[in-house]
């Protein structure tokens, strides 16, 4: 697949779901730490999103880190922007502002509640 | 020269960072995938430098990983970066 086609597909997903994480793995079974922790942000917040396994699809692996000019993964994306890498993602979980995005661009959430 | 002494040296040239830490954590990937005979292929990196005053979060990582393209080209499998002015304590 040439790197256009790539590009639509990548675009195809972040406009049919408004919460979509890169990653390697799948939400249930990820293949990588650092999406693991992303997976988790997302699951402690109640964010329903979509992961894209980019295992299973070596031209969206390397075109993902084309279309948003990051060189790693995870990735995440809302309402069709890229928010961060796990790195971002969990700072901003730590401080509230993971939340915040999500509220700002009305997603729904429904935190865990921690003791 | 060793992936980590490149990381310092390109880091160091790039942010002349007050603080850099750079820690080598791949033997906790062994046996994984993107993990190399000799480790040097997860890092971690701390970097304090003023250069970061007024950029966001993503605007930092992107700046260190500019600097480092070739070697997350090559050798570094995963890079974990926290950047921060001194400021930030």
């Amino acid at each position: 697949m040439n790197e256009q086609a790539v590009f639509t597909q990548i675009q195809q997903e972040i406009d049919d779901n408004p919460v979509v994480l890169f990653m390697k793995g799948t939400p249930m079974f990820p293949q990588c730490g650092f999406s693991a922790a992303v997976v988790q942000a997302l699951t402690l917040l109640g964010v329903k999103f979509k992961g894209v396994d980019v295992l299973t699809d070596p031209g969206v692996r390397e075109g993902i880190k084309q279309f948003s000019n990051w060189p790693t993964i995870p990735q995440l994306y809302v309402k069709g922007e890229f928010v961060g890498g796990c790195d971002i993602v969990r700072e901003m979980y730590q401080t509230g502002e993971l939340q915040k995005v999500f509220e700002d661009k009305g997603i729904e959430t429904e935190p865990m509640q921690t003791a | 020269m060793k992936v980590a002494d490149t990381i310092r040296s390109k880091l160091t040239q790039a942010f002349s960072p007050q603080e850099l830490e750079i820690i080598d954590e791949s033997h906790l990937h062994a046996g994984h995938a993107g993990a190399r005979d000799g480790g040097e292929s997860h890092f971690r990196v701390t970097v304090v430098s003023d250069a970061f005053a007024g950029k966001s979060r993503m605007e930092r990582q992107r700046a260190v990983y500019g600097v480092l393209a070739d070697e997350l080209k090559g050798p570094i499998h995963a890079l974990s970066i926290t950047a921060r002015t001194p400021e930030e304590g």
